[in-house]
């Protein structure tokens, strides 16, 4: 059913129809919406037997999906910027014990100094925790994402936390049209969660234990495995959702127009968009411009994109966030994933804390670097002059 | 298969297996969370656990809130008949980095007992001082100097806390009572929704006393007022025990190496005298006299 809906509700909607049994929360600008919209839910006795539970802080709300998830209940959360970064002790921890948590990102930029526009900042400093995290350019993509998530995550070969990340207001407060999934369709997709353990009486297990010297590195490099394992699955569930849906997202990553092109372009979340449509019209000027949609970023689809721009000359990775004394956390793996290439990699850092990113800005970068008018590496785009005082 | 197995790794005279294996006479099979602490280390090491009950440990502040999230999927799950959820904290995961954890289940009323293992600073660690350490104590973080006569301020009320919170059911306990111990766990789970229990256990390497000292310096702490053993009920003070000839706090601080100082320090007496003044104010607000 086609509706018109925000991008909050998108999320909530798609949520509800997952059959969670424990959501829990804290709110935060602007993941709010979300939570509220799933708390109304709850109130009208939409959720059947779930449990949604307003939590202490956001580390008080992953906490309490530990203790959920460990007991072999469906688990979800959303957060976002300082928020997310509050949950990041108990992710990590979530993500070595194996527990699929699936969780909405509502991208938002860190403090100091406070602000709470968007920029990819906080989920990319979760980038090492074993959490799987996928981007999504629209609200659609991002209410087709909530069950395949679920999906991917408690996958036996995974039993991974999940991230989909969203641009906060960009996406999640913007009115697009949805075609909203029916009840039917996502219990035909996802079955109910299945834990291969679960702490019950019936059978004790002992979950967290420490571990020494002597085990500690095979936890860790199971969770590394586990991640690998999860290229497969993942593209797998992008496929059937293909099918059942109608709507193809594609892979971890979609080329478009990269066979031949001498530069291409790299962007994640809502830039996807524009950035696409800027190429496009370079394209039919006659500039051999390609697109790469880069969908999946944890695990880092590097074959994918290698193979991508085997033709290429240069790439453009438009990043919205910052690794401080490092290239940027996309550039780096796009980097590391052509290094045998002689491509060089160009990294406009656009868009931090909310700042604008028009179209003829996308434009002019990538016309730049087309006239060798830049030279590689990191570098602002869309940044006023200012000069720092050093007293 | 045991609740709390032997082959565990506390030391001789250690309060925490008093404590649990009692804890759990009272409860029966159920659902444990535990904080990092002296009790995660010693109990549940990979291959090794001491554990005959479900049994999670995630991190050090929040156990409140992971057995929070284990009673509430076992509601959504309909499961709840599998047993009680009990959380196992030291005093530092109490009342220090997880207290706001704690709070949260105590203001959600999530139908949890909560024990709180009170060794009185971080003993897993080398005895660094918690909220819960008692004034004049000498840790390595309130260490005794020239100046400085250990730790200076007093310890944390989380009785009151938890009162204030609304918790159904709070009370204090100690390792030299067991079988009190295990009667007042069965009691707390006639309550449906939060509870707290804090339970006096020795650290025989914290406070510097021999493993057979163990429950006779447990016992001193209750016979000199110092660690009133107190019941509550929805907020009503309805049982505490009593004490006959109450002893001077100084034969409780004289065994301790944690408070040798006391006895030599230009402040010593000062904080002694302080000591015996919570002793006495405690007698008189809870009527410990007998």
């Amino acid at each position: 059913m086609m509706r018109v809906v925000r991008g909050f509700y998108a999320v909530a909607h798609s949520v509800k129809l997952c059959r969670p049994d424990v959501i829990c929360a804290y709110p935060i600008t602007p993941q709010s919406e979300i939570v509220e919209n799933i708390a109304q839910m709850y109130a009208n006795g939409e959720l059947g037997n779930c449990e949604y539970i307003t939590a202490e802080s956001e580390f008080g709300a992953a906490s309490i999906l530990v203790g959920a998830s460990a007991t072999g209940a469906r688990t979800y959360t959303a957060t976002c910027s300082q928020g997310l970064i509050l949950m990041s002790e108990v992710l990590w921890c979530a993500a070595g014990m194996r527990l699929p948590i699936v969780l909405t990102i509502a991208n938002r930029s860190l403090s100091a100094p406070l602000s709470i526009w968007n920029d990819h900042q906080d989920s990319m400093a979760m980038r090492d925790a074993g959490i799987i995290q996928m981007y999504v350019e629209n609200n659609q993509e991002v209410h087709d994402m909530m069950p395949q998530a679920f999906k991917i995550a408690e996958n036996h070969k995974v039993m991974l936390p999940m991230m989909v990340c969203m641009d906060g207001y960009k996406l999640t407060h913007a009115y697009e049209p949805v075609d909203l999934l029916s009840q039917e369709m996502v219990d035909e997709f996802l079955p109910p969660y299945d834990p291969p353990v679960k702490m019950t009486t019936k059978e004790p297990y002992t979950f967290g234990s420490y571990a020494t010297p002597a085990s500690y590195m095979e936890f860790r490099a199971a969770v590394y495995r586990a991640m690998d394992r999860s290229r497969k699955v993942i593209e797998d569930v992008y496929k059937e959702w293909a099918e059942v849906s109608g709507r193809d997202w594609g892979g971890h990553i979609v080329a478009e127009n990269c066979e031949d092109a001498d530069v291409c372009v790299m962007a994640m979340g809502s830039l996807v968009g524009l950035a696409r449509e800027v190429t496009k019209e370079m394209r039919d000027e006659g500039k051999k411009v390609g697109f790469i949609k880069i969908r999946t970023f944890r695990p880092f689809p590097a074959k994918e994109i290698a193979k991508a721009v085997d033709n290429a000359e240069k790439v453009i990775v438009f990043e919205r966030s910052l690794s401080m004394g490092s290239d940027a956390p996309v550039t780096l793996d796009v980097k590391s994933a052509i290094h045998k290439k002689a491509i060089d990699v160009y990294s406009p850092v656009v868009g931090l804390g909310g700042r604008d990113v028009p179209h003829k800005l996308v434009k002019s970068v990538v016309e730049e670097v087309m006239e060798n008018r830049v030279e590689p590496g990191t570098y602002f785009r869309g940044l006023k002059d200012c000069e720092e005082v050093i007293v | 298969m045991k609740l709390f197995g032997s082959g565990h790794g506390a030391c001789p005279g250690c309060g925490l297996p008093i404590a649990v294996k009692s804890v759990l006479e009272g409860t029966g099979p159920c659902f444990v969370a535990n904080a990092t602490g002296c009790l995660e280390i010693i109990s549940s090491q990979y291959g090794k656990s001491a554990w005959g009950v479900p049994y999670i440990h995630s991190v050090f502040e929040n156990s409140a809130a992971v057995a929070a999230g284990i009673e509430a999927a076992l509601k959504a799950l309909g499961r709840k008949d599998e047993g009680p959820v009990v959380v196992f904290a030291g005093d530092g995961a109490t009342a220090d980095i997880g207290i706001g954890c704690l709070s949260g289940m105590f203001d959600r009323g999530h139908d949890v007992l909560y024990v709180c293992l009170d060794n009185e600073a971080y003993q897993n660690t080398g005895n660094q001082q918690s909220g819960l350490t008692p004034p004049g104590s000498n840790t390595t973080t309130t260490p005794a100097g020239k100046v400085l006569p250990g730790k200076v301020k007093p310890k944390k009320d989380m009785v009151s806390i938890a009162l204030a919170h609304k918790a159904r059911y709070v009370a204090t306990a100690s390792v030299a009572f067991p079988r009190d111990i295990t009667r007042k766990a069965k009691r707390a789970l006639e309550f449906e929704g939060p509870k707290y229990l804090q339970i006096h256990s020795v650290c025989v390497t914290g406070w510097g006393i021999a493993g057979k000292q163990a429950i006779p310096v447990a016992r001193l702490a209750v016979e000199t007022a110092l660690y009133p053993l107190v019941e509550y009920e929805d907020g009503q003070l309805v049982r505490v025990r009593k004490i006959k000839d109450r002893k001077p706090v100084e034969e409780y601080l004289k065994p301790q190496r944690r408070f040798r100082h006391l006895f030599k320090h230009p402040k010593g007496k000062e904080v002694i005298a302080e000591l015996q003044r919570i002793a006495d104010e405690n007698a008189k607000k809870y009527g410990l006299d007998e």
